[in-house]
């Protein structure tokens, strides 16, 4: 057997309980190098692999000659999708799309075959010389059109369509504001390539270690394409760097695993940066039409909008995309009459999916901007408007839902505005906009301040049955969790150390390393939902073990087990008895499963009503920029932000995600975009897609709005999305504020302000 | 491939002399790119990491004509924002400073930029704006220069020969004010969408302005200097006239011949060369007086 | 060692200077960077391959002492440099043993980077490291905007830079005896 080096991680040392800000137990290894992320898997006899991918956004495939690839010395094999025995497709939500293209290739960089070589320059040569006789066809790239188009697929051009009709559709208000807007396609541009190693077991099966967000999920698909059955495919997770969405799809692993079994040796699969731009999904571009109503008070009366978005070639989850963007169409606030029409269509574009936000980002900017308009309109100042209109526990939302947790998003609004504003620019070149290119001309430098709310559900919505496994093991002091958790960088490890530690009064917890062998899903590593649904299987695993502990002490002191309580930080205290968990369980081994599950929600109906979601999250951003007119670049100077984030679990790590949120908020606002001309992608490289760096960052303000969640574990709310939702649009608002510009895309570019 | 990693300028100069030509490897930051991702495939492959003789520079006193610095190709952007380099050449000091990052500058090389010939080279507008001169030479003792507005021919196209390597660059150290202001969309790390390069001496009455990343090659147009040169009023002590300013900044812009790509718009280009000639000539006007 | 007008072409197999060893380089192929030769024939993977065209920084490595991306070094033409990655960086006797629970030896800004939330991925977190080092070793005390700007070729997508900078700071006030 391989040898693949993937050890547990160890928690730290006392001390890290929930609420506290215990070390990452995995930062030792980061900060040293020694981390195996799974770029840096290695096998002896390893070969590498690599991906042929389609030039043309729409082809048909009259011939492959694999033949010249294999008489290249060192080429171990090449597989096509004659080699694919099992499933021709895979999909998260619909299985529409090719391990490899048979007949036709619908985007730019749709995999056509895979090679494997002795060393990763071999195998790009033999890319080189396989022969595709290509016969282009014209490119569907206009979403607008393609509805109305021949259908680019058998499953047609219209992945889903979302009508929410609230309401009185009759109902007008005093004032009406009416808006069209667009977002461009912006990459997750996680730093660590697609990459894994795939290794034969030598009867038919294969183990992949690899970096996904979602380990169980990406197993079934895998083995359904390989035709084997789930437990002869074992995934485990291999360090992941960064995920953001980008890696709830399958990537490579179908590819290693094919390559893997016919060569008959480890495969190891890295993509470079160009490819890593094609090989994943992207955020979907959205074009979107708003009519705001409203009375002359205020108070909003109707929304009326049309959301688009392009989904490009396969579905992915655009099908759950196109469904947040719907229901949160309105915005965090009581709109008592709505009408939504939200469809996401296929095209000849890359395929977009998930990205941090899905779907609740692009109608932000949206509804925003037109909270914007409404206010100007009304002569009211933006923020009094949006604390008029705030959604409050206990409302109801466009699709018939009532809040039944907590919606804090007044106190969000008010931390928000509370903050204090940052100076005026210094002489420092990095604090004026144009940086170190000098371009900046102080007495033209033009400050604007600009506000935003947003929100979206947490957890899977819409009826999914959404579940976490995981096991607690409690022995000699030591903790021993197994979760299938996809820790992405997000922390879940340190969370699990922390909740083991509290409900145990232990010391020492150990992560065994997860994968698809010792315990059941974890779910996805996305929706902000592993705090909630990892941590509370955790929790209540660990639960369990407590419970057995309490027997075995409470029939060694000869007392009823009711008679001792169990207290929150881990404690069994009865009469005359105050003892840690782990104390008391000595030298005995306890163990226990659990499984979380949040309660059921309900799909939409034909109109857009139901329960469709278990929880909300809200965050509110005030962006100060600063701005040169002339030549319109932009300095983003300071965001302050209020987030509701139920309970603070770990401080430090809230506030890394908070303000990595943001950066990725405020690139989307001036830089990110995924350029497309006629189908093909012209800045596939960290050269032309510009993600802001160290000297394009703002200064983060925040405060964490503490709010318990009745039904969460802890009451703690996932904190990773709301940073990324309404920063681009408090940014988009305070470059209109600079300039006078009313912008009505994102990202905004220089030539979009002069 | 065969890689050859010269210790002296002459062994280099005979590797180069073979045909075909090794391909010459300066700081790599353009080359090691394109053969990380099997764009090129060189048959040979001649770094130029060992010839510490071209990373020196020195100052030539010249008897009539101004003193000229004599950059050798591979000294590193990091060099050029040396305190030296930086008060002899700052307009070069100040493009440097706005190549790549850090690990960039402190590889990437004055010879290389001007190997590369990229119409979004950084130091190509200073050096165009500056009349400076490259220094090219072959096996054989063989050596001529060449100014560097007619080194560069086109997008990634230069005069040199095979056979030939960029030995120096000579940048005679000009006594005015020197400004060089680049447009990007991000504050580090990022390709030119037009920069300008400016030299006014307000003892010698001379002007010059050349555009980067607005056309094939850096952009001067002399017509427009001496339509400048010839307006401004050397002699005031304030700012100069606005109707020069526009008026050359608008000469400047109708020069450039930018094109529409994924970085920008020609449109854009257009307009921000007409916004940067003006800031240029009034910061040098002021700092020159 | 062959010759070709007096001047050597590098042969298959040749010896790198890492972290102050000598290693032997066999295998590769001509022209592959130092960062692969790193990586997949020396079994050095701090140096991290996000982007292989020098944009991102995750491959910083020192080579005589200069911060480097090691993606745009040819291997070959590194022969014969000090060569220092990550793993290097760690004084004497810090030989990576188990992380958390035994002890490892840490130099202050990879220690500061695990306090301080500078980690969240990781894969970012090598280059950042060597950067920060070879940042505080030629400027002691630099002001925030220098610390951006001389970090601005390490690109993070997790953390926005607010911990990393933090991290920073950390160590300045710590070798400054300056609260932080």
């Amino acid at each position: 057997m391989t040898r693949v080096e993937s050890p547990p991680v160890r928690g730290g040392p006392a001390g890290g309980r929930v609420g506290d800000s215990p070390v990452r137990p995995d930062g030792t290894p980061k900060v040293q190098g020694r981390f195996a992320f799974s770029s840096d898997l290695h096998a002896e006899g390893m070969l590498w692999g690599r991906t042929l991918r389609s030039p043309h956004p729409h082809a048909r495939i009259a011939a492959i000659d694999v033949g010249p690839a294999l008489a290249i010395g060192g080429v171990s094999c090449v597989v096509t999708a004659a080699d694919v025995p099992g499933a021709a497709t895979y999909g998260l939500i619909s299985a529409d799309q090719p391990v490899f293209a048979r007949d036709v290739v619908r985007y730019e960089g749709e995999p056509v075959a895979a090679v494997a070589a002795e060393h990763p320059d071999t195998a790009r040569r033999a890319l080189a010389a396989i022969t595709v006789t290509y016969e282009p066809l014209p490119a569907l790239t206009d979403p607008e059109a393609a509805p109305g188009a021949d259908p680019i697929h058998p499953d047609g051009n219209v992945i889903r369509r979302i009508e929410i009709v609230h309401g009185d559709p009759a109902v007008t208000g005093d004032v009406v504001v009416e808006g069209s807007y667009e977002v461009g396609m912006q990459d997750q541009a996680f730093l660590g390539p697609e990459s894994g190693l795939a290794v034969p077991d030598g009867e038919g099966g294969v183990d992949l270690w690899v970096a996904t967000q979602w380990l169980h999920e990406d197993r079934d698909q895998v083995a359904a394409c390989l035709g084997l059955a789930p437990e002869q495919v074992r995934l485990h997770l291999g360090g992941v760097g960064g995920a953001f969405g980008g890696r709830e799809d399958v990537s490579m692993q179908v590819h290693a695993c094919l390559l893997a079994l016919a060569a008959g040796r480890p495969v190891k699969m890295s993509y470079l940066r160009d490819e890593s731009f094609l090989g994943h999904v992207h955020r979907h571009p959205a074009r979107m039409r708003y009519r705001h109503h409203a009375t002359w008070e205020g108070d909003l009366v109707r929304v009326d909008a049309e959301v688009l978005l392009d989904g490009g070639a396969y579905a992915s989850s655009s099908a759950a995309v196109v469904a947040n963007a719907a229901r949160f169409a309105c915005g965090p606030y009581r709109v008592p009459h709505a009408t939504v029409d939200a469809v996401c269509v296929r095209t000849n574009n890359p395929p977009c999916g998930a990205m941090r936000g899905f779907g609740a980002v692009q109608v932000c900017f949206a509804y925003e901007s037109q909270m914007d308009r409404l206010a100007a309109r009304l002569g009211i100042d933006p923020v009094e408007l949006r604390l008029r209109n705030a959604l409050g526990p206990g409302d109801m939302l466009p699709t018939g839902q009532t809040i039944t947790g907590t919606a804090p998003v007044a106190e969000c609004i008010r931390a928000a505005a509370a903050h204090p504003l940052p100076p005026p620019p210094g002489d420092g070149l990095l604090e004026r906009p144009g940086g170190a290119g000098r371009t900046d001309d102080p007495g033209r430098t033009r400050r604007g301040v600009g506000f935003a709310v947003g929100y979206k559900n947490l957890l899977y919505s819409e009826g999914f049955d959404d579940t976490s496994e995981a096991r607690v093991r409690l022995e000699a002091g030591v903790a021993t969790v197994a979760c299938a958790v996809a820790e992405v960088g997000q922390g879940f490890v340190t969370i699990a150390t922390q909740v083991a530690r509290t409900m145990l009064a232990c010391d020492a917890v150990v992560l065994e390393p997860p994968d698809t062998v010792g315990v059941g899903s974890a779910g996805s590593s996305s929706a902000s939902r592993q705090t909630w649904m990892s941590g509370g299987a955790v929790q209540r695993a660990c639960g369990l073990v407590a419970d057995q502990v309490r027997s075995a002490l409470a029939r060694r002191l000869d007392v009823a087990p009711e008679s001792l309580s169990l207290t929150e930080d881990g404690r069994l205290v009865g009469p005359g008895v105050d003892v840690g968990v782990a104390e008391a369980a000595g030298d005995e081994v306890y163990e226990a499963s659990a499984v979380h599950r949040h309660r059921p929600t309900t799909p939409l109906d034909g109109t857009g009503q139901g329960t469709p979601d278990v929880s909300f999250v809200f965050a509110a951003h005030r962006a100060v920029v600063d701005v040169d007119p002339d030549l319109g670049l932009v300095r983003v100077v300071q965001i302050a932000t209020g987030q509701d984030v139920g309970r603070v679990l770990h401080p430090t790590q809230v506030m890394g995600q908070i303000e990595g949120g943001i950066a990725q908020g405020v690139g989307l606002a001036v830089m990110e975009e995924i350029v497309m001309d006629g189908g093909l992608v012209r800045n596939p490289s960290f050269t032309d897609y510009l993600v802001p760096t160290a000297a394009d960052t703002p200064d983060v303000l925040a405060t964490c709005i503490e709010q318990p969640e009745p039904d969460a574990p802890f009451g703690a709310k996932g904190v990773g999305e709301p940073p990324t939702i309404s920063s681009t649009a408090a940014v988009a608002a305070a470059i209109r504020a600079a300039t006078g510009v009313d912008v009505t895309r994102v990202p905004i570019r220089p030539w979009d302000l002069v | 491939m065969t890689v050859l990693v010269p210790d002296r300028l002459d062994d280099a100069l005979a590797a180069l002399a073979d045909d075909p030509a090794p391909t010459v490897l300066a700081g790599g930051t353009d080359l090691m790119v394109e053969l990380n991702y099997g764009r090129r495939r060189p048959r040979d492959v001649l770094s130029l990491r060992r010839l510490t003789e071209l990373r020196a520079f020195h100052v030539e006193r010249s008897g009539a004509g101004p003193d000229e610095v004599v950059l050798g190709a591979g000294v590193t952007y990091t060099a050029l924002l040396g305190d030296e380099l930086a008060d002899l050449l700052p307009a070069l000091a100040q493009a440097a400073r706005t190549v790549g990052s850090p690990q960039i500058r402190n590889t990437g090389t004055v010879g290389g930029n001007l190997g590369t010939g990229s119409p979004a080279g950084d130091t190509l507008p200073p050096l165009v704006a500056l009349d400076a001169t490259v220094e090219l030479a072959s096996a054989g003792g063989h050596r001529r220069r060449l100014p560097v507005s007619e080194f560069l021919v086109g997008p990634k196209r230069t005069a040199l020969r095979p056979g030939e390597l960029i030995v120096a660059v000579r940048v005679p150290v000009a006594t005015g004010a020197r400004e060089f202001l680049k447009i990007g969309v991000r504050n580090a790390m990022v390709i030119a969408v037009a920069s300008c390069a400016l030299v006014v001496d307000r003892e010698r009455r001379t002007l010059a302005c050349a555009l980067g990343a607005v056309g094939p090659v850096p952009v001067r147009d002399h017509d427009a200097e001496l339509w400048a040169t010839t307006r401004l009023d050397w002699d005031a002590t304030g700012p100069p006239h606005p109707s020069v300013v526009e008026g050359f900044a608008r000469r400047m812009a109708a020069a450039s011949r930018p094109i529409d790509d994924h970085r920008a718009t020609a449109d854009y280009r257009r307009h921000a060369v007409e916004v940067m000639a003006r800031r240029a000539l009034e910061r040098a006007w002021e700092r020159a007086a | 060692m062959t010759r070709r007008h007096g001047t050597r072409v590098v042969d298959a197999v040749y010896e790198l200077t890492v972290n102050g060893q000598p290693r032997q380089v066999s295998g590769a192929h001509a022209g592959d960077s130092l960062l692969h030769v790193l990586r997949d024939r020396l079994g050095l993977p701090g140096a991290k391959n996000a982007c292989e065209q020098g944009e991102c920084g995750s491959c910083s490595v020192l080579v005589d002492g200069v911060l480097v991306c090691a993606c745009l070094e040819l291997a070959e033409a590194a022969a014969g440099c000090e060569i220092t990655t990550v793993e290097g960086l760690a004084p004497a006797g810090g030989e990576p043993g188990d992380a958390a629970l035994a002890g490892d030896v840490l130099t202050d800004v990879q220690q500061a980077m695990v306090e301080a939330g500078g980690v969240q991925c990781g894969f970012c977190t090598p280059g950042f490291v060597v950067a920060v080092h070879d940042l505080l070793d030629r400027v002691p005390e630099p002001t925030t905007l220098e610390v951006r700007e001389a970090l601005a070729g390490n690109l993070c997508r997790c953390t926005g830079y607010g911990r990393i900078l933090a991290a920073v700071d950390q160590v300045v006030a710590v070798r400054t005896g300056r609260p932080s």
